[in-house]
Parts: C-alpha cells; structure tokens; sequence
C-alpha cells in the first residue's frame, strides 16, 4: 500500500500544518542546491522562477524554441478560484467538493482541499505580475460559470487565459534567468531519468540542434512535462507534447497512476479529412451562451437555419435540466457520441453535433457575443470555412487532458526520492475528470505554491551533500543507453515513416480505449499495440542524422514510448472494472446509461510499476479515503 | 470540396553553414480544407517515401497561440490571409495551380538552423532585459484591491496577445523588433502594477533591443502582418517612454504617471 504522507488534522489545517512541519532551507544555504525543473509551462515555469527568486540555483529545459511556447500558452477558458466576488455563495470548500465530485471520487481529498485553498492566491499573484484578466467596468475583475459549477468563479482573459497566465510565470522565469538563478536550456529534450541507489540524481538531455547528448547532476529533479494525450495521435494538444521524460521516468522506477482516465473534451471541431494533424478545442466557456442540439429527425439534410425549433433536439437541456448545456466535459462528451452514433451526427461526414449562438446574440447582441469569444469564432471560421456568428458551430469531442500521470504523494513527490512532479504530469488533483478552468489552477497552485516548500523538506537533510557527481556509473549508462536508442531508430531504415505508425497506433487507442471501452476491445488493442511495437522497432523510417536538428528522430522516440505507455493504457482500463468520470467501461452503466463506479473495490489509486516493456505492469494500491465529501451517483439533472 | 495542385519552390538549408537553396516540389491532390502545415505533413511524408529528408520548419499547437511557426509564403510573413498564423492558413484561400513559394523568416536577428526553422532567442532576451513587473511569489494582495478601468485593462489586453511569433521582424526591411518590444512595454508600462520599474524597464528593453536589431523607419510592414493585430500606435508610446525616461527626472516622472494611471 502507498503512502501519500498526508498531514494529520482537520481537512482545512492539513495544509498549514504540513507548512510548519516541513523543513525549511534557510535563505543563505540555497544557493547550495542545484534543482533541475523540465518543462516550462505553467506548472514548470512557475517553479522554477519562485525557486530561483527563493535563491535556489535552477536548471530549466524544455524541447521548444523558447519556453513561452510551452502548450499550456493554448489554454482558452479560464481559471478557478474560490473568491466568491460574485457573492453567489462560493468557498473553497465548494470549490473543493465541486472538484472532489467532478473528478468522479477518484482524487485524494487533501490534496484538492489545499488546490481550493492556495486558488485565492493564485489570482492575486497573477494579477499582481500584470496578468489581464478581464475587468467590468468599475475596474474590478470578472468572472464567469463553467461546466460543472452552479457558481461563476473562472477568472479569463477573453479566449486566451492560458496565453495571459503562461506568459506572467515566463517573465518571471526571464527576470531570474537575468538574475542568474536560473539557467535555460530551450531546444533541449529530456531522455532519460538518472537514479542512483534508488534517489533521482540528473537527466541526460539531448540538445535538438546539434544532436549532443548531455549529462545534468542535481539535488531534486522536477518534472513538469504535461500530458500524454497525444498517444492517440489526434488530440487538442500541440504536436510536440509528449509523455517522454514521464515515461522514462516510469521505465527508472516511478509509479504510474490511473493511466487510463483522460479526458475528452466535448466541443472541439469534428475531424474534416484523414491528412488532419490535430483537433482544435472550442472553449467549454462557449457553452455559457451556446445550445446544443441535433435534429430529431436522422435524415434532416437541411441547412441548420432551415430546421424550426420544434425540430431540433437540445438534448442536454432535455436530459440535465439542472446543468443543461453546462453539464461536465464527460457526461457532455459521451451524450454527444451517443447522438452520433446513434445516426443524429450534422456535417458533411455527420460527425458532429450544432453549438448553436442564435438565441445568444438575439438575447445580449452580436457584440456582446463577439466582445466574450471573438477569437474563437474567428479561429472556427478560419478552420472549418463558416461563419459562426450565422450557422451554428459544428462541434465533438477529442482527447483533451490526462487525469493519469506520475504517481506523487502529498508534498508532490514520486515515489523515487528526488523526483517531483508537477502539473499535468502527476496525476494528483482531478480524479477521473477535470472540471473546467482547473488545470491552469492546478499547474500554477503546483508551481508558484506547492512545490516551493514541500521541495525543502527533501533537501534539507542534503545541506552540504555537493551535487551527484555525473561521472558516476549511474549517469555513463543512462547516456549510453540513449545513445544506443538514438543509433538504433536511426539505423533501422525501414519503410514506414513515425507519422504513419503514429496514426494507426492512434486509431487503435480511440477507437479502443476512447470514450467509451469494454473489455473484449481493450484486449484487442493491447495485443494489437504490442504488434505494431514491434513493427515499429524493425520497420520504422527515420532519414537523416543524429547530429543535427531532426524532427523526424525526435517524433520517433516519443512515439516509441506512446507504444509502451498505450499497452499500460490498456491493462489499467481492462483492470478498472467499473466506470469513472473519463473512463467508460460499456459493462458498468447505469440504466440511464451514466457512469456506474464501483466504490466497494475501486476507490483506489492504480499505481503501477514497470516490470518490462511488453510485460504486465505490478499494481500498488493507494486506498482512497472520503471523510469530508460523501460518495454519492453524480447527478446533474 | 476541390483538390488542387500546386508548385511549391522550399528553401532548404542543412544548416547554418550550409548556403541554402529553392528546391521544388509538387504538391498534387491537396485538400482546400487542410491547413498551410498539413500541406507540408502530405509534402513531407511524399519525400519521406522518396528517401528525401523531411522538409524542417518550426511548429507546435497548431491553433495560432503559441507562437512557433512562421514562414514567408509568397513573400509574405504568414502568407496572405490577414490575422491568421502560418498553422491556422488554410488551403481554401490558394487556387488550383498557383506556385507557393515558401521561406524561412529572413533578418539577421533570426539566423537559420535549418530550411525553415530559425533561431529567435534575441526575443527571450529583450524579455529577461526587464519584459516583466517584479512581483516574487507569495508578496501579492488581493487582486481586486488593484482597480483596472476597463479601458486600461483592454488596451493592455491588445498588447499582451503577442505571441513573438517574429512575423513584424521578418517583414520589416531593416529587421527591426520595435512592435514585438512595444507591444510587451506596452503591456506592462498601461497597468498601475508596471508603474514602479516603467521607466527603467523601457531603457534596458530598447537597448537590448537594438543590440540585436535593425531600426525602425515607420514602414508599418510589421503591422499589416502581425497575426495578432498588434498596432504601431504602441511603438509611438514606446518612443515616447524611452525619451522621457532619458531626458527627465525619472522619479518625478513616476510620480506623475501613477496619478495618471490611477485616473
């Protein structure tokens, strides 16, 4: 059984008392610890700019061009916080027993109480480094409602919080590598975790543009390397996201929680051609002000305009007349796939259903419409070729967020002293499904907050232990075995290029371990992974050379691990035999068709440990406690 | 749905020392609903199965935030739809037959990696000059103690949505970086938060500035690219900024703006 180390006392004091309990590194002897931070989005950024501001010497890395660029610089709608400025009745324990229940009861209770607790703070730090959010006109700040709250507590900066939040924790990132606290190392790609007698040490990186491969030493290595929803190739996430430094990590001994629940977002545009690369979101804030619907008839082939109201099917106000349009990303997603499957589908390859703004611009004015979301009905425009403004939106889900991640306990740290990990990489704070505008909550509590000082506790019995050597056995086979990855993708020169096997891997994992799964389906795809695996190892095509930039070898070693990672994917949904938030198991659903979990044998944490790729991974259990939020059947009727 | 067929004429360079050269290739079949870089994907898996190496060029979310990519297309930083990144370019706006010819972002700012991939780095440099308001964690009061008129926050709002893409350089004749430097000044230098370090933030941004790059000579080309919409008025303020942060006494200066920005 896992420990998670949760700190004794009532749900509200657990965090101040971990405070006090923890360690502290004074102010002068931090410049005698070396921490290495891997990634720079929000959850990256925003650690190593506040361990370099506390005086701690920082190494960050991250695979893009400059680490602005980091994908959460996408984020669209918003982000929580518990101010109640709306005086509508919200706390942080609403915010925390919204999230406790959005997730499905599979997150750990303390950890989402301390995420509703330091959300306050969030928004006075962001604010206070300059972050636009969006004021009225007394010059105070606004919010608005997301899906799976009754109250309005996001705080947004029209349709690009994420870009307006990335970039505050990026200057602050640039004022500490201009200090020199912080060195940046951009267009470098984390390969391997180095663990000696068991403590994470260092990471060999290799530099994308002249192919080196180096050695990097420090007293705590912190991952911040996002989500793995790329494994099914089509996905909201951007191109390079990938699950890399998590899964060699893994592969070094780290638990993988709960690999299985991710999330599908259900308002992104419906898949056009097979050439598609990526799938592009529509902000859950559109579903404030748009309705959807399909029309009742399956046949209807008129233009959207032409079908009369009584027509029209708006089936989430039909069946959740509570939530309605705001019901969570899950439930929406899977009602949609349940229209289309059904044969309800709207568009050319009936693959979608309406997002519909009519009644919204009739009832508040176009301009109040184009003031709340004119990006994104400009992006829409630009992709799918129609004008939002007059023809409803077509909209359906795709793969959005990971809930799964690297196992971490209360003070966010794996199992393997020394490594941390952070943000959408661990797996701590939304169960089986994340509400709305609560991952830049999460990556910025983990960063700005959480980590800073439960970092100290791991370090400060390391005072005046100098930095691992990288001469050590450790590190000279952990660089060997990646230059021998390299050589070997590059040697194979087989006929198929990364993309063509990153597609069908893709395929394989949506149509298998999608939206919704059954365990006929998940044993199929777990064998025809490990088929493709090993195609991949004797067939892939990557031309070019090691000593230089080349996407085509980078692309090669992501998806080489998408392959292991998926087989995981695969044992953890077949092992879950119950159904959860994000993760729909065909035989355990309500009559209703909702989620059916099984709280008796599976309120628990998966946590599992490599034992080999193409083996079975070994399962650890942390048992999950509800004391404060009893367990009940969501309902959003 | 139409197919069409193009030319396209790619700048291909192995790397910085490496002259360069306009291959041509044809981009037969293509899908008007495709996007500018899954154009390239279809290229770039073709030559793949012809044993070319795959076309490099700089791209990450794909939904035109964060930034990554950019090419001159037909001359044209972006291409030739106004507002709209490289990613976000759509077939749909090309005609059956057209030659596109495609290049990295020329300045001597941007040096070359690779065919279309450049080096942007003088960006994050302008940026850790002082592109940021001094505020470590944990020292922060309540947000709404700190009134933003509406207006204030907007304006602010229009500079902050630069995503230093490097579009504004590249389509400057003299490489010049004044409305990626004005837009981030003007961001900070608008809110009451950036009042304190305005004016010497100001200085070591522009002098960074101009380390690197060209000067301004008001063409406005930076403008009538920016994908974002980011205007030149900004690099009015900036210039106004600089001179009163040189020529007066800054700390009278403060003083007079924070009534200003609190009015």
């Amino acid at each position: 059984m896992l420990d998670a180390k949760i700190p004794a006392g009532h749900i509200s004091e657990k965090w101040s008392n971990a405070k006090f309990e923890t360690k502290l590194v004074a102010p002068q002897n931090r410049r005698k610890f070396e921490i290495i931070v891997v990634g720079t989005g929000l959850a990256g950024s925003s650690a190593a700019a506040t361990l370099g501001e506390m005086g701690y010497n920082v190494k960050v890395f991250c695979f893009q061009d400059s680490p602005r660029r980091a994908h959460s610089i996408a984020a669209q709608g918003g982000i929580n916080a518990a101010k109640n400025y709306k005086n509508d009745g919200d706390s942080v324990f609403r915010l925390f027993y919204d999230t406790i229940k959005g997730g499905d009861y599979r997150a750990r209770e303390a950890n989402v109480y301390r995420l509703a607790e330091i959300s306050v703070q969030i928004i006075d730090q962001c604010v206070a480094q300059g972050v636009p959010f969006a004021r009225e006109y007394g010059g105070l700040l606004d919010n608005r409602s997301f899906g799976g709250a009754q109250v309005a507590r996001t705080f947004y900066a029209r349709g690009q919080t994420g870009q307006q939040l990335l970039l505050g924790a990026y200057q602050a990132l640039c004022r500490q590598i201009e200090a020199g606290t912080v060195r940046m190392y951009p267009r470098t790609e984390m390969l391997d975790l180095v663990v000696e007698n068991g403590r994470a040490v260092g990471i060999i990186t290799r530099d994308l543009v002249t192919g080196e491969i180096q050695r990097h030493a420090g007293h705590a290595v912190v991952l911040a390397t996002g989500g793995y929803g790329n494994v099914f190739y089509l996905s909201t996430n951007a191109k390079g996201s990938n699950v890399t430094a998590a899964w060699r990590a893994h592969k070094k001994g780290a638990y993988f929680a709960n690999p299985c629940f991710t999330q599908i977002h259900p308002t992104c545009i419906p898949v056009s051609g097979d050439y598609q690369s990526k799938l592009t979101l529509m902000s859950e804030s559109l579903r404030n002000d748009g309705r959807i619907w399909v029309p009742k008839n399956k046949d209807d082939n008129r233009p959207p305009n032409q079908i009369p109201e009584e027509e029209r099917d708006y089936y989430l106000e039909r069946m959740y007349p509570s939530f309605a349009n705001l019901v969570p990303r899950d439930v929406a997603s899977r009602a949609a796939k349940r229209m289309v499957d059904a044969g309800y589908g709207v568009g050319p390859l009936k693959n979608g259903v309406y997002l519909d703004f009519k009644t919204a611009i009739e009832r508040l004015g176009r301009s109040v419409i184009e003031q709340r979301y004119g990006n994104l009905f400009d992006m829409y425009e630009n992709i799918a070729g129609e004008n939002p403004y007059e023809v409803p939106m077509r909209i359906y889900p795709a793969v959005h967020y990971t809930m799964g991640g690297l196992w971490v306990d209360y003070n966010l740290m794996s199992n393997l002293p020394g490594l941390f990990v952070l943000g959408e990489a661990n797996f701590s704070d939304h169960g089986a499904n994340r509400l709305g505008a609560s991952a830049l909550m999460q990556g910025l509590a983990d960063g700005y907050f959480i980590l800073p000082t439960t970092i100290a506790g791991d370090l400060a019995p390391q005072l005046n232990t100098p930095v691992p050597s990288t001469d050590s056995p450790a590190f000279r086979e952990a660089e060997e075995a990646v230059r021998e990855q390299v050589n070997r993708l590059l040697s194979i020169k087989g006929s198929r290029s990364v993309d063509s096997f990153h597609r069908e891997l893709g395929k394989v994992m949506w149509d298998y371990c999608g939206m919704a799964r059954n365990a006929e389906g998940l044993k199929f795809a777990r064998k025809r992974v490990a088929e493709l695996r090993e195609e991949f190892w004797q067939d892939v095509k990557v031309l070019g050379e090691g000593e230089t930039l080349n996407q085509s070898l980078e692309k090669a070693g992501r998806v080489a691990d998408f392959f292991e990672l998926a087989e995981l994917m695969c044992q953890d949904a077949l092992h879950r035999e119950e159904s959860c938030g994000g993760h729909f198991r065909e035989e355990y659903q309500t009559p209703d068709g909702e989620a059916q979990r099984d709280d008796e044998h599976f309120a628990y944490v998966a946590a599992w440990e490599y034992c080999g790729t193409g083996k079975d991974a070994k399962l650890h259990k942390e048992d999950l406690i509800f004391e404060y939020v009893h367990p009940t059947q969501r309902s959003y009727k | 749905m139409s197919l069409l067929n193009l030319t396209l004429k790619v700048w291909r360079q192995s790397g910085p020392n490496d002259p360069g050269r306009f291959e041509v290739y044809e981009a037969k079949g293509i899908n008007e609903d495709m996007s500018f870089l899954e154009m390239l994907d279809v290229v770039n898996e073709r030559l793949i199965a012809e044993n070319k190496e795959p076309i490099a060029f700089d791209h990450d979310c794909r939904e035109g935030i964060c930034g990554s990519c950019g090419m001159v297309i037909n001359g044209v930083p972006h291409g030739p739809k106004k507002l709209t990144t490289t990613c976000q370019l759509h077939m749909r706006n090309f005609k059956d037959g057209d030659t596109v010819v495609v290049e990295p972002w020329r300045a001597t700012a941007f040096p070359v990696i690779k065919d279309l991939v450049v080096d942007r780095s003088a960006f994050d440099r302008i940026i850790q000059a002082g592109g940021y308001i001094t505020a470590p964690t944990g020292a922060a009061r309540d947000a709404n103690s700190i009134l933003i008129p509406k207006q204030v926050a907007d304006q602010a709002f229009d500079a902050a949505a630069c995503i230093g893409c490097g579009a504004c350089v590249a389509a400057c004749p003299n490489g010049a970086a004044q409305l990626f430097t004005a837009a981030k000044l003007a961001h900070l230098n608008l809110l009451p938060q950036g009042q304190p370090e305005r004016w010497s933030r100001t200085v070591a941004m522009v002098d960074t500035m101009e380390e690197y790059f060209g000067s301004c000579t008001n063409y406005a080309e930076c403008e009538a690219v920016c994908p974002k919409g980011i205007s030149i008025e900004f690099i009015a303020k900036m210039n106004r900024d600089y001179l009163r942060a040189k020529f007066k006494d800054r700390r009278a200066v403060v003083k007079v703006d924070m009534t200003e920005a609190a009015g």
